[in-house]
């Protein structure tokens, strides 16, 4: 078993009087698809929310290869190699398809003012386009390079997003929703090319809905239900798992 | 070339514009090119989606620092000119910290009450702001002679000259800026914050930097300013200015470097020159009302939507292999 990549150590999260996030612990293996699965309202997103930084958690804390990461600016954890996505089309609506990934290239060619000003930074510019447009060929959107980002269709945006991420070189992406408002080809298309980044060496953290995806893609599934950790196992096991079945089946109101 | 060759032109009628005015018209023009500078460093703010109120006083710092440390230090004049840029640029950086914990609306208003405090502070303090009457017996800029051309700073039209040069390379400064990687993550903090940051971007660390350059340029604009009219005050940067640069930027469009240009030009010109030949002086502020009413509710988009509009048919292509190139 390789060691964790990320580790979530007994977090919680609480909102006034509201726990989003009671005590939970679970480990992400390094270079490993990890499905973080649950009815909606159980704590995915803002799970996603304190690991990559935007909120701090209320107690306990996350580790990136030991290092602890949780309290950090987002920009902050994103420098060491955990980048995200989000849900919905979160993208530069404004700026064309490339600058999008340009700006995913932020970390690995930080622009300097003083190197645009008197014009020698030709080479960083040249090569941050250059691992821009690997990015945009990754995810099948060269051809689409000067369109506005606003005005792809759904299934591209998703991907664009994705790209986004990609284009920084992360070694951990949290995925929230990759699937949502795909169709079945789209989605077949996407999990090919997570497999693809996976075996490039990044690991993969995702939050989804789309159970057919989940089952198809993880290696590994955390369950969680009302902010705890419900079960943990491979597919198979979480399948079969008389708690997770209950939560989706029995208790809660939406089959998520 | 055809775009050089159109520079040059342009450059040329810019310096020949001034001997085809009258005395009062030169004037006006130089602090026109003064306030072209003005909009252009307040674009460079709006860049990062943040509108400020306390712009025109950042300029006032520029301003009287520039006019202070020509008149107490006995510095150079020019030397003391980017000395108060960088002045209001340091202000603006001490400012950056409470302001910067605010945005949208409440940086607006934040902005405001930050500019009225320093505003407060020059009228407060008689030595050495010279309190209400403000600073007066500013030093003139020294005459000068650089072969082709002495320059006379009695004269308007040398004045215009030596703005002219300072506000161009100003402005393609800030040209260099924003088409470079730095601008384009500029447009990334303003059009999601959160997604720049997620991409590793310190969004408070270049809405700074935005802030920080703007009230720089701004700076120098209100140098240029004092050294020119020779004695300001605190209210010659009042609330009253500012809302002239807000309607500048939002009648000319802020979608391209030119927008709030234009929109200073073309009102400036429209109220100081066209409005006052045609004999409207008691009318003049409220057909002005009235433009900037009609011109925000027909051109929503500005006035650089007009240009945009005529050139997009003809160089679309053009233009789309331009800003690639631009990219690189």
């Amino acid at each position: 078993m390789s060691p964790p990549v990320l580790e979530i150590d007994d977090l919680t999260m609480r909102f006034g009087g509201l726990t989003a996030i009671d005590r939970l612990s679970f480990k992400v293996e390094r270079g490993a698809i990890h499905g973080l699965i649950g009815p909606n309202g159980a704590g995915k997103t803002t799970t996603f929310n304190v690991v990559s930084g935007f909120y701090k958690p209320t107690g306990g804390e996350v580790r990136l290869r030991g290092e602890t990461i949780s309290g950090l600016r987002m920009y902050e954890v994103a420098r060491r190699g955990v980048v995200r996505t989000f849900q919905h089309s979160t993208l530069f609506a404004e700026l064309t398809v490339l600058e999008n990934v340009l700006i995913g290239t932020h970390m690995s060619f930080p622009p300097n003012i003083f190197a645009a000003m008197a014009g020698v930074d030709k080479a960083n510019r040249r090569a941050a386009r250059a691992r821009a447009e690997e990015a945009l060929d990754f995810f099948g959107l060269a051809g689409l390079a000067d369109e506005l980002a606003g005005d792809l269709p759904h299934g591209h945006q998703r991907a664009l997003g994705m790209a986004v991420a990609l284009a920084a070189r992360p070694d951990v992406v949290l995925l929230d929703e990759p699937f949502t408002g795909m169709n079945p080809e789209e989605t077949r298309r996407m999990m090919e090319l997570m497999v693809k980044l996976r075996d490039t060496g990044v690991t993969i953290l995702l939050v989804e809905h789309d159970m057919h995806a989940i089952m198809g893609l993880c290696d590994r599934i955390t369950c969680m239900s009302f902010g705890r950790l419900l079960a943990e196992g491979n597919p198979q096991e979480i399948r079969h798992h008389p708690d997770v079945i209950e939560a989706y089946l029995g208790g809660a109101r939406h089959v998520a | 070339m055809a775009k050089f060759a159109a520079l040059f032109g342009f450059g040329a009628i810019l310096l020949a514009l001034p001997h085809a005015l009258s005395f009062s018209q030169q004037e006006i023009l130089v602090f026109l090119t003064i306030n072209v500078l003005l909009v252009a460093s307040y674009r460079l703010l709006t860049l990062t989606g943040e509108w400020s109120l306390g712009h025109v006083v950042i300029m006032g710092v520029g301003a009287y620092a520039s006019a202070l440390l020509s008149k107490r230090l006995g510095i150079y004049v020019p030397v003391a000119m980017l000395l108060g840029a960088v002045t209001a640029a340091m202000i603006a950086l001490a400012l950056s910290f409470p302001l910067f914990r605010m945005k949208g609306f409440y940086f607006l208003i934040g902005s405001f009450a930050a500019g009225e405090i320093i505003r407060l502070l020059w009228k407060r303090f008689r030595d050495p702001f010279g309190g209400p009457k403000g600073l007066k017996k500013i030093d003139p800029m020294p005459d000068f002679d650089i072969g082709i051309y002495a320059f006379d700073f009695f004269e308007p039209v040398s004045y215009y000259y030596f703005a002219l040069a300072v506000v161009g390379v100003s402005l393609w400064v800030m040209w260099r800026i924003e088409r470079s990687p730095v601008g384009l993550t500029f447009h990334a903090v303003h059009w999601q914050d959160r997604l720049a940051e997620a991409s590793g971007v310190n969004v408070r660390a270049y809405r700074t930097l935005a802030f920080v350059l703007a009230s720089g340029f701004a700076g120098l604009s209100g140098a240029l300013l004092a050294h020119y009219i020779g004695t300001i005050n605190p209210n010659s940067f009042d609330v009253e200015q500012m809302v002239f640069v807000l309607t500048w930027t939002i009648v000319g469009g802020t979608a391209t470097f030119y927008g709030p240009i234009l929109g200073c030009v073309v009102l400036t010109v429209l109220n100081e020159i066209v409005l006052r030949e045609a004999g409207f002086e008691q009318m003049r502020p409220l057909i002005y009302g009235l433009i900037l009413i009609l011109s925000v509710l027909f051109m929503p988009k500005g006035l650089e939507s007009l240009v945009r509009g005529a050139f997009s048919g003809r160089n679309a292509r053009k233009n789309k292999a331009g800003e690639t190139k631009a990219m690189e």
